[in-house]
């Protein structure tokens, strides 16, 4: 009887590490309460709905002519992208508006806009469910690279860098609330905190004010690089755009 | 001056069965602005928030709401409905500012 | 429902802790707009505790929404029904959240919502049956902090 112990022994242990190794990275969902996972769960109870809605809208009228939604379902999954006119990387939003010049003959909206934000909501949606699978164009290499030094850099009058709350305490708690590991699964979002839709950038932005550094201008490079980073760091999680958070 | 058209979303459930009680959403897309709130020069912000959202099933009043600046902008409301026959149901919102609405959903009941 | 039992585990679970740290969140502190707004709504009749459960977390992430669900044992027929439920505050800049009319029309007693909580206080759910009858129910809850806040 010893050996088949000994065989279930190492399996449960091998089954245990290959356990941990699978997947040790969170999604911002998981460290929520249940109360707040209940709004993002259902959507007919997710106040983001309501950008998507308006999203649906204006996607029928500009962007339906070229796309239909379901086309669009890699998109978000895999923006930020290698934009080879520009000759730099693109996010999102940035090529929502530059579909809109180019081809739709309108203007581009204004970043952090309401209409902005529903078609990114609305687009980002089609992706849901789906792994963050980031643009694999080489040309993205220096700017993923420039991105991680960006995240790794300290600021502020708090002087901290990004790494230290989101890799080295994340899990820990910070004025009450849980640092999550930062991964940028779910935006456009719904924070509490806003009462209101916004998107990456402005969430990194109240980061920077977090530890009082002079946030970057929205629609700047530096946050396109660290999304870039960010991205890479979450490669093969699940998208849950657009999800709520505190 | 009326406002924009308030964005809702109005479920019911797709189908029910005659006694049947229904569970009602409602998601509105609304600041709720308090009148409590500074605003970045320290005036204080206006009050503008849905006051009263009525909702009535073939022209009977099934169900209503009264709503104070503590409701969350955005609000959700959830409310039940038993099912009896087929019909529609209207929900009327009323707020500050002029806002009316109205919104209708179809009950099918089999 | 399932969205009750679950406001209800969180409650539970995390009621002991919040009891034995904040012993003075259960103490009622009626203000005097608090007393008026619930006078309004009892037109005088004495307030009972039972039947009604307010449903909402006992620590909440973010004052600014904070689910609550409300439900009141009754039969809903046209002889015994609920007729409004009234949610109020202790501390907010104005007492009342809001007040649901019901009646037989709609089967059941129970009321789903988000509502705003300036600081940690009792919440109060308050119904009114058809005799007049009043009935109510006191959750103490704490409020935490977002960490990161708008800077700009």
């Amino acid at each position: 009887m010893k050996l088949p112990l000994a065989t279930l022994l190492l399996a449960f242990i091998v089954a245990a590490a290959s356990a941990a190794q699978a997947e040790p990275r969170r999604s911002g969902f998981d460290d929520m309460s249940p109360s707040t996972q209940a709004l993002q769960r259902e959507d007919t109870q997710n106040p983001a709905m309501l950008w998507v809605l308006d999203g649906e809208q204006r996607f029928n009228a500009d962007c339906a002519r070229c796309h239909s939604a379901q086309s669009l379902g890699a998109a978000a999954a895999r923006h930020p992208a290698w934009d080879a006119a520009a000759a730099k990387p693109l996010t999102l939003a940035g090529r929502i508006n530059q579909c809109r010049v180019r081809h739709v003959k309108a203007p581009a909206l204004a970043p952090e806009s309401e209409g902005l934000l529903a078609l990114e909501a609305f687009v980002a949606l089609q992706s849901r469910g789906r792994p963050i699978a980031p643009d694999p164009a080489p040309a993205l290499r220096p700017f993923v690279a420039q991105g991680e030094r960006l995240f790794k850099q300290r600021i502020g009058q708090l002087d901290f860098s990004c790494a230290q709350c989101h890799d080295d305490n994340a899990g820990r708690r910070l004025a009450g609330a849980k640092i999550p590991q930062a991964h940028p699964t779910g935006y456009p979002i719904y924070r509490l905190e806003w009462q209101g839709l916004g998107s990456l950038q402005r969430r990194l932005r109240n980061c920077m004010s977090g530890v009082r550094a002079e946030p970057y201008a929205y629609g700047s490079d530096e946050f396109t690089m660290i999304e870039l980073y960010l991205k890479q760091r979450a490669a093969g999680m699940a998208v849950e755009s657009p999800a709520v958070r505190p | 001056m009326k406002m924009a058209a308030l964005r809702t979303l109005l479920r019911v459930p797709a189908s029910a069965r005659p006694g049947e009680v229904m569970e009602v959403r409602l998601l509105m897309q609304h600041p709720m602005e308090t009148g409590f709130r500074p605003d970045a020069g320290g005036r204080t912000v206006p009050r503008n928030i849905l006051r009263r959202i009525e909702a009535r099933f073939e022209g009977e009043l099934v169900f209503a709401a009264d709503l104070f600046p503590a409701i969350t902008a955005n609000p959700y409301i959830a409310f039940p409905l038993r099912a009896t026959r087929s019909g529609t149901l209207t929900v009327t919102i009323e707020g500050d500012n002029g806002l009316a609405e109205r919104e209708t959903a179809v009950i099918t009941v089999a | 429902m399932t969205r009750t039992r679950r406001g209800w585990l969180a409650a539970g679970s995390a009621g002991v802790a919040v009891v034995l740290l904040q012993p003075w969140a259960a103490r009622a502190e009626i203000s005097p707009a608090l007393q008026a707004a619930i006078d309004h709504f009892t037109s005088g009749a004495p307030v009972q505790t039972g039947r009604v459960t307010l449903a909402v977390d006992a620590v909440v992430e973010n004052g600014n929404t904070v689910p609550v669900s409300v439900s009141v044992q009754s039969p809903m027929t046209a002889e015994q029904h609920v007729r409004s439920i009234a949610i109020f505050t202790e501390l907010n800049p104005q007492p009342e959240v809001a007040v649901f009319h019901l009646g037989p029309a709609s089967g059941r007693a129970q009321v789903s919502t988000r509502m705003r909580m300036a600081k940690s206080q009792n919440v109060i759910a308050m119904a009114k049956m058809n005799d007049g009858s009043v009935w109510q129910h006191r959750v103490a809850v704490s409020v935490a902090l977002a960490a990161c806040l708008e800077g700009e």
